[in-house]
């Protein structure tokens, strides 16, 4: 088990009702994390989300560790 | 210092000209992105910009960088609204310096194109009917191919 931070931005923050949440799981890697969290939330389908750990870019498959800053990214749509 | 940033106040473009200042610059090339009344055939009456700040500094200047690496340019800034915005509103800001004009627009293309595709900033566009929609995560279920989703 890792102890966990996950923040939400915008149609997933929408979606789950609050912006950060700390949790535990069994999940070893972000893309395991991710699937947790889907079956408690039912993310809505958005395309391709990709996710940051500690506020950098990282793949589906990296693992997880106590105390990760995790972020879900749903499609980019900046200017 | 971070050749990108946000700001949740309005852009002021005369301010940040100064950023991109110097002494061998015989041009500067910007680009201004403003919020429209309309997008795919629907009115807009505002928008709202979130970002993800951390990250999107970092890889917004992640991007200025690399066109300073790819084009001979002597200084880049870019700037990104967040909040509400109404229309005709600043949105983002790129100012480009460099000796020759072309580097300076080539650079300026580049750097709008990438924190477009790349920044974490998120826009969700209030239409005059009254609902709103978050732009590109609005997915269409003939656009939805099985394992398009992770992991």
């Amino acid at each position: 088990m890792v102890a966990i931070q996950v923040e939400y931005f915008a149609v997933l923050r929408e979606h789950v009702g609050h912006a950060r949440e700390h949790l535990t799981t069994t999940a070893t890697t972000v893309g395991q994390l991710y699937a947790e969290l889907d079956q408690r939330y039912a993310f809505p389908e958005v395309g391709r989300v990709k996710v940051a750990v500690n506020d950098e870019f990282r793949d589906w498959t990296s693992p997880l560790q106590d105390g990760d800053f995790v972020v879900f990214i749903p499609p980019v749509a900046g200017g | 210092m971070s050749h990108f940033g946000f700001s949740r106040e309005p852009l002021a473009p005369e301010r940040y000209r100064a950023l991109v200042a110097d002494p061998v610059a015989g041009g500067y090339a910007s680009f201004e992105g403003w919020v429209r009344n309309h997008n795919e055939g629907r009115g807009v009456v505002r928008l709202e910009y979130e970002g993800y700040e951390a990250l999107g500094i970092k890889e917004g200047n992640r991007v200025v960088v690399e066109a300073r690496a790819r084009f001979p340019i002597a200084r880049a800034h870019c700037v990104h609204r967040l909040g509400v915005l109404d229309i005709g509103d600043l949105a983002v800001w790129v100012g480009v310096t460099a000796a020759h004009r072309d580097a300076a627009f080539a650079a300026c293309r580049y750097i709008i194109d990438e924190v477009k595709s790349r920044v974490p900033i998120w826009k969700k566009e209030h239409y005059a009917e009254g609902d709103s929609g978050w732009i590109n995560c609005e997915v269409q279920p003939a656009d939805a191919p099985a394992g398009s989703v992770p992991p």
